[in-house]
């Protein structure tokens, strides 16, 4: 699994004094970079692409070795969002560590747009760093940072820098800071299956347990602050809602009420779970209030109505039902009121996943028999599939909207991936044993 | 004979309690060719049929009896590893997408009907199940509607509602674990499960 494969065709530049810039051939990388348990495989090309060059940190003459390769991680989370093309470091001329040491022309005549150079030192226990981000071709330098921290957040700086950049270049918000947590089946040697819900950077990096057992765990949901999970537990044999503090590990047991108690959501105050319950029936949503614990019905009928999901606003709840006969998306007031038919495209939509502006809804559409990740602008309502299914499942949206995190299958076996949502960029994360599902990237 | 009289009531019932449609997009081999009616509701017709042993060991549970994972319920009598007696069969199978139960499985849901109710004190838990395909929750929710849809056939027959319990995987435990179709059809499922002493 470690190894680099690198198939480049290299296209022609042209450039003119207004610095067009056309990239004519396709690159396509295949490049795997193993992290503690999740490797991560970049399958689908970068289109225009931004040429950048992040060189290695430097330092003092005779310092220690620094135990987190910054530019690396930083490399590595800019490649990965799809609007980069990162320059391989054997391609370096040379490696500068300080603006006075910086020559535009060796970047230029390697065909780079911007240039990233930095210093890590250590300093009583502590690291300064110091990065620069320059434009090659107007020379000059366009973003200067310096930042002190302890040696446990050497790669939590790293993660910080690639969202300055990003910021600075694209002008989103970057995503490389935040988590994902994630469910990995196991099989023992007995036969058993080990249910593990993990939480790791959203790089697949440094992954820990935080709850585990025999019986499956399914449906992990962030609260806005990204200080707890929800999730749903079969541990005592029937399914219940936990509520888990992720510095402490401690947890609640929210919901356990009979038949099914599932896909839990939080409000985007933090205040309220809405969730799925059976026991009047059918499945239907409710929330509940986390303080006082009390439970309000806002679906009736025969149906399944599931997964339900909150608008950012905290205005509407979008849902799946089959009151029409398949599963679809609906929408209705969080107060309760009129439901309405949000999809009309495809036999199957369910897993609705809002971006965090609100703007866009993604679904697990299907159509006999083949599932595929989709999105729907929620301004026009037309859908658009950004995956090759056929089983594909449980859409997540990064929290600048940029991408969309999943459970797919490859060879076999139950993988995440990652797309863009322009569909330009598309990685997988590739537990080296067992299954991974139900992805939740946090807030 | 009792056995029969059954049989017809849950006939009868099961044309009465259609739900949802069925959205079938293949003819599978145990929808065709076997005899109605008969006590053998044999699993010859299903495709790879040692896959129900499956290659996955089905669950060690606390709470139920000890049984191998073929004849889980072995352990209340011999007939129920008789590969004669309806009362070895723990599984019924259904349709893509459809909680319907399938003419075939008609005895079998009788014969443990018919159990329960000279059994007075015996627990049954029907565990509803789900092929992998589409989203996770969703498939809770199918694998729980046809648990029900089972646990009906058998209150029509006069089992006392005390009696059985139901509860869903959906998607989350296969019995086996393969991709295509001949594993998600044997993955679309309740499970028969009598509680332990």
């Amino acid at each position: 699994m470690g190894n680099i494969l690198l198939y480049v065709e290299k296209g022609v530049r042209v450039f003119n004094l207004i610095r067009k810039i056309v990239l004519l051939s396709f690159i396509a990388l295949y490049t795997s970079v193993t992290h503690a348990e999740l490797t991560i495989q970049i399958t689908k090309g970068t289109e225009k692409a931004m040429p950048i060059a992040i060189v290695p940190f430097g330092g003092q003459a005779g310092q220690a070795a620094i135990p987190v390769d910054i530019a690396e991680v930083v490399d590595n989370d800019l490649n990965r969002s799809g609007y980069f093309d990162t320059l391989p470091r054997k391609d370096m001329l040379t490696k500068p560590a300080t603006p006075e040491e910086v020559r535009f022309r060796n970047w230029q005549v390697l065909g780079q747009d911007y240039l990233v150079i930095g210093q890590v030192i250590p300093e009583g226990g502590r690291y300064n760093i110091n990065f620069q981000l320059f434009d090659v071709y107007k020379n000059e330098q366009m973003l200067g940072y310096r930042m002190t921290v302890p040696s446990n957040e050497l790669r939590k700086s790293a993660h910080h820098i690639s969202d300055l950049l990003f910021e600075k270049l694209i002008g989103k918000k970057g995503d490389f800071s935040g988590r994902i947590a994630y469910v990995t089946v196991n099989k023992e040697p007995n036969g058993r299956k080990k249910y593990n819900l993990e939480v790791a950077d959203s790089d697949g990096y440094g992954p820990r347990a935080v709850a585990a057992s025999y019986e499956p765990i399914m449906s992990p949901a962030w609260s806005p602050d990204g200080r707890m999970l929800a999730y749903v537990s079969f541990e005592s044999k029937s399914s219940a809602i936990y509520v888990q503090e992720l510095a402490t590990g401690k947890r609640t047991r929210v919901a356990d009420f009979r038949g099914i108690n599932g896909a839990p959501a939080w409000s985007p105050d933090g205040s309220k779970l809405a969730l799925t319950l059976s026991k009047d029936g059918s499945p239907d949503i409710f929330t509940l209030d986390l303080s006082s614990r009390s439970l309000t019905k806002l679906s009736t009928g025969y149906s399944i109505d599931t997964e339900p999901v909150w608008s950012p606003d905290g205005n509407h709840i979008v849902f799946t039902s089959d009151r029409g006969g398949k599963p679809q998306l609906y929408m209705m007031p969080t107060r309760g009121g009129q439901v309405k038919r949000l999809t009309f495209d495809g036999a199957y939509n369910a897993g609705a996943s809002f971006s965090s502006d609100g703007s866009s809804l993604a679904m697990v559409h299907g159509n006999k028999g083949d599932y595929r990740i989709a999105v729907m602008d929620m301004g026009s309502r037309t859908i658009n599939v950004l995956t090759g299914g056929p089983l594909d499942d449980a859409p997540s949206f990064s929290p600048n909207g940029t991408k969309i995190l999943y459970a797919t299958k490859q060879g076999g076996r139950t993988v995440l991936s990652v797309v863009s949502i322009d569909g330009r960029m598309q990685q997988k994360l590739v537990l080296n044993s067992g299954e991974v599902r139900e992805p939740a990237w946090s807030p | 004979m009792k056995l029969n009289q059954s049989v017809l009531a849950l006939a009868i019932a099961a044309a009465l309690l259609t739900g949802c449609s069925s959205d079938d997009e293949t003819a599978t081999d145990f929808m065709d060719g076997t005899q109605g009616g008969t006590a053998d509701a044999s699993l010859s017709g299903y495709g790879d049929g040692s896959g129900i042993s499956g290659s996955e060991t089905y669950g060690s549970g606390s709470g139920y009896g000890s049984g191998s994972a073929e004849y889980p319920n072995a352990f209340l009598g011999s007939e129920f590893s008789d590969p004669s007696n309806p009362l070895s069969k723990s599984m019924i199978y259904f349709m893509y997408d459809s909680s319907q139960v399938q003419q075939d499985f008609i005895p079998v849901i009788a014969a443990h009907a018919q159990y329960l109710l000279s059994h007075p004190t015996r627990r049954l838990t029907l565990e509803g199940h789900a092929d992998e395909r589409g989203s996770s929750e969703y498939n809770i929710a199918l694998g729980e509607q046809r648990a029900k849809s089972v646990a009906r056939m058998m209150k029509v027959q006069g089992v006392s509602e005390s009696q059985l319990q139901v509860v869903s995987y959906g998607e989350e435990k296969p019995a086996v674990d393969g991709h295509d179709e001949s594993a998600h059809q044997l993955n679309r499922r309740v499970e028969l499960l009598y509680q332990g002493q």
